[in-house]
């Protein structure tokens, strides 16, 4: 070891197996074991530490193998997550971490599973407080890590967990059914699945919010540059340079020409040989900044001469969207009370562990791209403009996806790949490294929001006004959606029947704010919930009756008009929380630390707002006797496979494992939409229980099987048992159309909906899914530290179709409204780091007690509601009104950071 | 590519290797691969993990040695006397288990991070830095060690060999406080070290105290220090110009007036653990 190790190979023991290889100095043993090795079970995160991700054992010691340098593994032994496949320990782990529901995306399972083995091996039977100190090191951003802690202590006591027995029909609450590659360490995500010699991607991004540019030669570059086979910049689109989730507002151009609108905006990419591109120094190419000054908020961005970011914008303002019935000033003048306040909010990052990854490929003349999204179809629709061909020529194929929670709908790596590859005809990959994630992705828009609400002595509410500025940054994404959708939510699950809300979306130079669980909603609902706790306190009335006394109910109309005459499920959670509300409430504080419980509630409604909202699933009888549900609902780690599989198999009556999922892949998948507005259990829960029944009523009529008959899948073919008569049905004596079967299916579904007029009254959705959370929290007076100490959510799904999976979105949306709450907060060109910038720990989730509640909706499948983003609107406001009721003091602005409750505490002379 | 990678196991090979050459120097790595991110890596590198000299912790006459290239992790499991458990409390709160695993204490200093989360607790114990080079050796009390922020008296040429903590007075007990935005791998707003120990009437015979990030170089807080023993712990005040060493300032973690405020707590949280074990 006393030679330099550069000019000589490096050996050690992987996974029980002697390797050797040549890092470069300063190589990263995360770097050498994916690439050099193919161990693609260590994932990536952040190169940085700071998420844990690519844990592996070193002489049986977790470390993040980001910050080892290759060459320190001479002669030591390194195992991974596929290499403790046989190891008992893991294989217990890997049981109990399905059964509870603990890997969700799984793109951080490795590095938890191999942190947790460390710990049992250790530790035979750890407690909570254990696991969390052994796996403290490890991020999550779906889970709320409450179930890991769980599955984690059921694996040390021995406990295999409970496996739900029988068909695995609506109700049941299966295991997910693509569990065992995640905690296998074999489902490949977006940066696990280029080819080997695959081209290497770098986007050249500004380093300003706002400069013009000019580049150098760039062929002198190219050729001067050894391994770089090409540069690629705007000139080089065939089609538009231009592309946005919502075609009336795309505005985003692939690369920045002439100017740039953000800091991270990406002007132009170096393709080139992998090794070439691991030795790139980003600052060697050839392109001269000139800074100009930026508009760095909303209100710089509508200041006299400020910077206009779009010309056909006036004033940089986006949209408004506007929603108002009866007369809110009147309705305000006639109130025994009115509380106003003022809220503000920042931009929180999606912060998935899987930063935005693929590779893209010719397929003959046709282009694939291969990478984590959560939106297919659209994806393919935007690459056609931009590469100006036709669909039929491009064909996106989903990777596993390491979290979405509303980012990985807009394109990110895409483009590039595909210019690439089309341009050198090789394969061309792409992994954003975290800090470009950060930069470039989208946002959750930061709001500043006035309220005005009002109340009767009764208690009854008499009219609101709510006024917001959405700071949507330099593009539009989704902030139209965001716009229009605060405005129909902005009165919260209640009747207001003299209301009067605006949203705007304000341009600046800040990286655009789009999708990001619940679109605006959280925001409106921390406003809307705070000055709710402070009517009630005027009015001497308890505050969860404040809320249950102005719930809406069935025959109610909303602020848009809309009549639900069943399934408002709103008063059903709220009475839900009145136990726990009544328990937490008779604990006295004791110890230094302040007590408070608060209690909130939320609405949110499935499906995009008025508008068009389909999907489409095939199902078929296959000519082997396979039943195949092609299955093109991205399943983010949400579930969405594992559901809509439940519903497909309760409609055809089939047992869940009897069915074959293909896809999703644009070529073999009919459009399931996008994942996103908590449509995937709703719409294409709708389109798949339509597919199954039809399916079960092409194989019945095919056997002359009345309705109630059973479907029994047998080798080969199926039984239709009808009574008692047992009908064969021997697909392979059919004729098999192109893709081999012998039955089809495609069906389609699609929410009843009504357009908004101009003052917002219609029919958005055609159903709402309701919450209310309470939150028990203490708090540090001198510190200013807040300490989450419980959580009660009580969620009306209309049906729970899967409880476990419910339980698992609960407990992760908590974890995203805590971290809104409490910490989380980018600042462009400061916290572009997952140490800078903070999300949750293990050490920062309390216990949650999911209470379900079901009263089904009439559209829902088999009653069900959506879930996905309802999960985390009330948390935050339920925080906030915890540290009130604890200190006496009320938070308006977000992240409550120990400085800010610390400033608002001495103020107040606490 | 001339770079190259040196994993020498002689402590003289290495120091003839920095002798002749501008080397990066790496243990646990866990600064030096996030301060580089993509930046690719021209210069040689010199991997002192495999110095037998810097491994270990062992008694050096009446104190004790700390290998350099010692973990954090092999400090929270050491057998250590109580006035180590506020560095032991440190070790198991910087990062997680992966960077205490990797991470070395002495790495920490040569960082020379504001927020360096080894730099109260060792102050409060007296800490010299040993470095060796070519020309010999030679100790720094710590305090003199870090000169700034990112800024060492490390010449080049040299390389930290080993920290030394002096013999500690029978019963002094350490404890540390740290307070951050959130439970693990968080990075210090503020913190907190403190090494008491009592005399039969259960006064202050000995009392240090050192406060982290909030100053460009972690502080002793001497006057506090002089004017507190021979009090009991309850007694302990701490005003304004106690905190004169400090010079807190705002960043995207904290402000400086929060920064202020919560140190005199830290110090009361601390000396109560330090106190009541």
């Amino acid at each position: 070891m006393d030679k330099p190790l550069a000019t000589g190979p490096v050996a050690f023991d992987l996974n029980g197996v002697a390797v050797t290889l040549r890092p470069l100095p300063g190589e990263r043993l995360s770097h050498s074991l994916r690439e050099r090795l193919g161990a693609r079970d260590v994932k990536v995160g952040c190169d940085a530490g700071d998420c844990g991700a690519c844990t592996v054992l070193l002489d049986g010691l977790p470390v993040c193998a980001c910050l080892v340098p290759a060459q320190r593994a001479e002669g030591r032994r390194v195992e991974t997550l596929c290499g403790l496949a046989e190891d008992p320990v893991k294989a217990r782990l890997a049981q109990t971490f399905e059964a509870h529901g603990a890997a969700q995306c799984g793109i951080c399972t490795p590095g938890m599973l191999v942190s947790a083995v460390a710990l049992l091996r250790e530790v035979e039977a750890p407690t909570e407080a254990q696991v969390a100190d052994a796996l403290g090191g490890v991020l999550c951003r779906c889970t709320g890590y409450r179930k890991i802690v769980a599955a984690v202590v059921a694996a040390g006591a021995g406990l295999p967990g409970p496996q739900a027995p029988g068909p695995g029909h609506v109700g049941a609450a299966i295991r997910r059914l693509d569990g065992a590659g995640k905690t296998g360490g074999t489902e490949r995500f977006g940066d696990d699945v280029a080819p080997p010699g695959a081209l290497v991607l770098r986007v050249i991004r500004s380093p300003h919010a706002r400069a013009r540019f000019v580049f150098g030669d760039l062929a002198v570059f190219v050729a001067a540059t050894p391994g770089v086979a090409a540069v690629l910049t705007a000139a080089d689109i065939p089609g538009e340079n231009r592309f946005g989730v919502i075609p009336a507002f795309a505005d985003q151009p692939v690369f920045a020409e002439v100017e740039t609108r953000f800091r991270g905006e990406a002007v132009a990419c170096v393709v080139g040989e992998a090794d070439a591109m691991a030795a790139f120094d980003d600052t060697a190419f050839p392109v001269d900044w000139t800074p100009l000054a930026a508009a760095g908020d909303p209100q710089a961005a509508q200041a006299e001469g400020a910077p206009i970011l779009h010309p056909d914008r006036a004033g940089n303002v986006m949209c408004t969207g506007f929603v108002a019935c009866g007369d809110a000033e009147v309705a305000l003048a006639r109130a025994d009370t009115v509380v106003e306040g003022r809220f503000t909010t920042s931009f929180v990052e999606h912060a998935y562990i899987e930063p935005e990854a693929g590779f893209a490929e010719m397929q003959g003349d046709r282009i694939a791209v291969h990478a984590c999204t959560q939106a297919p179809m659209m994806d393919r629709e935007a690459l056609a403009l931009i590469l100006g061909r036709p669909e039929a020529d491009i064909r996106i194929v989903p990777t596993g996806v390491g979290g979405g929670f509303g980012a990985k709908l807009d394109l990110s790596v895409q483009p590039f790949l595909a210019l690439a590859a089309q341009k050198t005809g090789r394969p061309v990959r792409l992994a954003y490294s975290r800090t470009e994630s950060m930069q470039s992705t989208t946002k959750r828009h930061p709001a500043e929001m006035r309220l005005r609400i009002g109340a009767t002595a009764d208690g009854k509410l008499c009219g609101m006004r709510f006024e917001g500025e959405f700071d949507t940054g330099a593009y539009a994404s989704w902030g139209p959606t965001v716009a229009n959708r605060v405005p129909v939510h902005a009165s919260g699950p209640y009747r207001v029947a003299d209301y009067r809300a605006k949203a705007r979306g304000i341009h600046t130079h800040n990286p655009p704010s789009g999708a990001f669980r619940g679109f605006g909603v959280p925001q409106a609902a921390v406003a809307q919930e705070s000055l709710f706790d402070m009517l009630a306190d005027r009015l001497g009335i308890d505050r969860l009756d404040f809320r249950i006394l102005n719930a809406l109910t069935d025959g109610v109309p909303t602020v848009c008009g809309q009549v639900f005459e069943q399934g408002v499920g709103i008063r059903a959670c709220l009475e839900a929380l009145r136990p726990a509300w009544a328990r937490e409430r008779a604990v006295p504080s004791t110890g230094p630390r302040l007590r408070g419980v608060g209690v909130a509630a939320g609405w949110y409604g499935c499906g995009n707002t008025s508008l068009p909202n389909p999907s489409t699933f095939k199902a078929a009888l296959a000519a082997d006797g396979r039943i195949v549900l092609h299955q093109g609902a991205m399943d983010i780690g949400q579930g969405a496979t594992t559901v809509i599989a439940q519903i497909f198999a309760t409609a055809l009556g089939v047992d869940v494992a009897d069915i074959d999922l293909v896809g999703a892949d644009t070529d073999q998948t009919p459009d399931g939409g996008k994942t996103s507005a908590s449509r995937q259990t709703f719409v294409s829960g709708n389109a798949a229980r339509l597919a199954g029944a039809a399916l079960r009523a092409a194989i019945l009529a095919r056997t002359n099987a009345g309705e109630g008959a059973r479907i029994v899948p047998e080798a080969g073919g199926l039984s239709v048992v009808d009574g008692d008569r047992v009908h064969r049905l021997h697909p392979a004596s059919l004729p098999p159309d192109a893709e081999g079967y012998v039955l089809r299916v495609e069906e389609t579904y699609d929410p009843p909906t009504r357009p908004l007029d101009e003052n917002g009254q219609g029919a958005p959705y055609a159903q709402f899914g309701y919450a209310a959370h309470l939150a028990v929290v203490e708090v540090d007076a001198q510190m200013g530290t807040v300490h989450p100490i419980r959580f009660v959510a009580a969620h009306d799904v209309g049906r729970a179709v899967n409880p476990l999976l419910i339980e698992g979105q609960v407990e992760g949306g908590i974890a995203q409204g805590l971290g809104m709450a409490l910490m989380e907060e980018y600042l462009p060109g400061r916290t572009e780091n997952l140490h800078d910038y903070l999300i949750p720990t293990f050490g920062d989730m309390p216990p949650v007690e999911t209470l379900i509640v079901e009263c089904p909706d009439a559209h829902g499948p088999y009653g069900a509601k959506g879930l996905g983003e309802h999960v985390l609107i009330p948390t935050a406001p339920a925080l906030l009104n915890a540290i009130a009721d604890a200190t006496g003091v009320r938070m308006t602005r977000l992240p409550v950071t120990p400085a800010r409750l610390r400033a608002a505490l001495r103020e107040a002379g606490l | 590519m001339g770079a190259a990678y040196y994993a020498p196991t002689d402590l003289d090979e290495a120091l003839g290797l920095l002798a002749t050459r501008t080397a990066s120097v790496v243990a646990g790595g866990t600064d030096w691969f996030p301060a580089r991110g993509r930046t690719p890596v021209t210069e040689d590198m010199l991997d002192i993990t495999r110095l037998a000299e810097l491994r270990g912790i062992d008694r050096d006459g009446a104190g004790w040695r700390i290998g350099a290239a010692v973990t954090w992790a092999e400090i929270a499991r050491a057998d250590l006397p109580s006035a180590f458990d506020g560095l032991k409390q440190a070790a198991r709160e910087v990062g997680g288990v992966q960077i205490q695993n990797a991470g070395t204490l002495a790495g920490n200093l040569c960082n020379a991070s504001p927020a360096a989360d080894g730099m109260p607790p060792l102050l409060t114990l007296d800490a010299e830095v040993e470095l060796a080079g070519l020309g010999g050796r030679r100790r720094l009390p710590l305090c003199d060690f870090v000169t700034g922020p990112r800024a060492t008296a490390r010449a080049p040429g040299e390389l930290v060999v080993a920290l030394h903590v002096p013999a500690q007075p029978e019963g002094l007990r350490g404890a540390f406080v740290k307070t951050g935005a959130r439970r693990y791998l968080v990075i210090s707003i503020a913190m907190t070290a403190v090494a008491a120990g009592l005399d039969e009437a259960g006064r202050l015979a000995h009392l240090r105290v050192a406060v982290g990030a909030c100053s460009p170089v972690a502080r002793r807080l001497s006057a506090l220090e002089a004017a507190m023993t021979g009090r009991l712990p309850s007694d302990v005040q701490v005003s304004e110009a106690d905190l004169a060493p400090l010079a807190p300032i705002d960043d995207v973690r904290a402000d400086a007036a929060y920064r202020r405020e919560i140190v005199p707590h830290q110090i009361a949280r601390a000396l109560r653990a330090a106190c009541n074990g």
